[in-house]
């Protein structure tokens, strides 16, 4: 089942299109991953999704819901959580208070908001600052407070807007290790971000937006977008000999040199491996190391987004 | 509209102002000055040495201009109170959170419209319970009869005071979604009490019969038609959409 659908989804302020046409869907538990520079619309998206910013025009679905209609918005705010890209906590108010007046906006009763106030301080390790006021706490804590206050309904669907930006690698892995956690519990995620390693490291699936969206698809599969995989031999010394032997066999592939390093453009590099390192071999090379190698997120990131800008 | 869910946002809002000094501040010490200082005023008067009493003529002049002053306050307190709520959030970015929960935006105006509107609402009253209860001790013997509770201070207190909390509440919603600090916010906002100030000002120079039932209702028909006009524009300013994007 399709958790999150979008059709032809557009946003417009004034002549500016921040949002063009979007058109994806988000599986139920997966983690999905919206990638994007700085002004790429992924924020306007999330607030398209969560009923928090009309679209221009297209169609969007939560749950079944349409989130253009009064009711259904209700419905999807009520099975949605939100982490926004702006923490944006009651400050004077301690950690508890902070989570159980988002309990009691949910309609939970007053033993289910102690019961997941202490489950998710406790899992992001705050439930010993419950009492402390959220003004006082680290911006690692801070974030961390807001992804319990997000959670705090159980929600079916969590959006994520750049839940690590401006945390120290610490606080980030943990956030990162808690997203992770979550997708064990088959939530659907949807998560914004601009951090390629993060979006490789817990997402499903990864969306490409710059207004427009320019490619969806498996951390993998937009790996192989740009350039394809390739068979990477790293040898003791560096060898003409052996780069000459390996051209000489595999005639008209591109065959990349750098110092004791070689990579072989391979339709096949996971058969051709033991043929490539049996050259090298004959050829009087000694191997280091051989694998297979893909294109990186970033390149195919890079080209996609440059290509539109 | 659900009034649940309005209470939430309003009960949020109390249990911060409890946390800020100047709103206690302004909520309990303006109501408990004016209680104490203006009967104060009258019993010093009345027993200062050599000095001639205030008579019963004087004085049916000076209460019904006395209570006015719970009027000009009530279009001041809320200041205080709907700037930080709503200027306050839009400072810690606490809106956008706010808004993605199953709360419409009525709800959240309306719950925000009590958080600013009970705290001075009842501030006032109960400071206006202690103010007509020391002027009646005090001016009982120079009047003859308790001159408190009477319809003029009934009509006042009951529905002339909350009709200028409401458009203060309203005035300074519409203010906070134009300015980005506090401090703008509540001088903007304190502009509700220039024309409550002018009427009593009016009443001074006998240009506005002060302590008449009959002003006091034509204010309080003023009042509700300004506060209808308010609600309009409040509304149309309060919607998520004008709020993430074009609030400043």
């Amino acid at each position: 089942m399709d958790m999150i659908e979008t059709a032809g989804l557009t946003k417009k302020f004034g002549d500016l299109t921040a949002v063009d046409g979007v058109s994806f869907k988000v599986a139920e538990g997966e983690v999905f991953g919206f990638l994007g520079p700085n002004g790429a619309g992924k924020t306007t998206t999330v607030r398209m999704l969560c009923c928090l910013l009309s679209k221009t025009s297209g169609e969007a679905h939560i749950g079944g819901y349409d989130v253009a209609k009064d009711h259904d918005s209700l419905e999807i705010r009520q099975m949605i959580g939100v982490v926004p890209d702006n923490v944006g906590l009651y400050e004077p108010l301690s950690a508890y208070k902070n989570l159980d007046i988002y309990g009691r906006l949910y309609g939970m009763t007053e033993a289910g908001r102690r019961q997941n106030i202490e489950r998710y301080l406790g899992m992001l390790g705050l439930w010993e600052k419950r009492d402390v006021a959220a003004g006082a706490f680290s911006k690692g804590m801070k974030q961390k407070l807001a992804i319990a206050r997000a959670l705090i309904h159980d929600p079916k669907v969590l959006f994520m807007d750049e839940p690590t930006a401006n945390l120290d690698p610490e606080s980030s892995k943990t956030v990162r290790d808690f997203i992770l956690d979550l997708k064990q519990e088959k939530r659907t995620i949807f998560l914004n971000t601009h951090n390629l390693d993060e979006a490789q490291r817990v997402c499903d699936r990864i969306a490409i937006l710059n207004t427009k969206l320019m490619a969806t698809g498996t951390p993998d599969e937009l790996e192989n977008m740009v350039g394809g995989k390739k068979v990477v031999v790293e040898l003791a010394q560096a060898s003409d000999a052996v780069v000459a032997a390996l051209k000489k066999k595999f005639a008209g592939v591109a065959i990349v040199s750098d110092g004791a390093k070689l990579s072989v453009a391979s339709a096949d590099p996971d058969g051709q491996v033991p043929d490539i390192v049996d050259a090298v071999v004959r050829a009087g090379g000694r191997v280091r190391f051989a694998g297979v190698e893909g294109s990186s997120l970033e390149a195919t990131y890079l080209q996609l987004v440059r290509k539109e800008g | 509209m659900r009034f649940s869910q309005a209470w939430i946002v309003a009960t949020k809002d109390f249990a911060t102002f409890t946390k800020k000094r100047n709103i206690i501040y302004t909520v309990l010490i303006v109501p408990l000055v004016v209680s104490v200082a203006l009967p104060g005023v009258v019993w010093y008067v009345q027993h200062r040495v050599n000095g001639a009493d205030v008579g019963a003529a004087e004085l049916t002049i000076l209460l019904p201009a006395f209570v006015f002053f719970y009027l000009i306050i009530a279009g001041f307190i809320p200041t205080t109170i709907a700037s930080y709520s709503l200027v306050g959030e839009k400072i810690e970015k606490s809106m956008e959170p706010l808004l993605a929960t199953p709360t419409t935006d009525g709800e959240i105006l309306f719950g925000k419209g009590l958080a600013a509107f009970v705290p001075p609402m009842g501030a006032i009253l109960a400071s206006s319970v202690l103010f007509m209860a020391l002027m009646d001790t005090f001016t009982r013997g120079a009047l003859g009869y308790y001159y408190f509770p009477n319809w003029d201070a009934a009509a006042l207190l009951y529905l002339a005071v909350p009709l200028a909390v409401v458009m203060s509440v309203e005035w300074n919603v519409f203010v906070s979604s134009r300015v980005s600090d506090v401090r703008i916010a509540q001088q903007l906002g304190a502009i509700m009490i220039l024309p409550l100030a002018g009427l009593y000002v009016g009443g001074e120079i006998g240009l506005v019969p002060l302590g008449d039932l009959n002003t006091t209702l034509y204010i309080a028909a003023a009042l509700a038609i300004v506060d209808l006009l308010l609600l309009s524009v409040v509304r149309e300013t309060f919607q998520r959409d004008q709020i993430l994007t074009k609030w400043k």
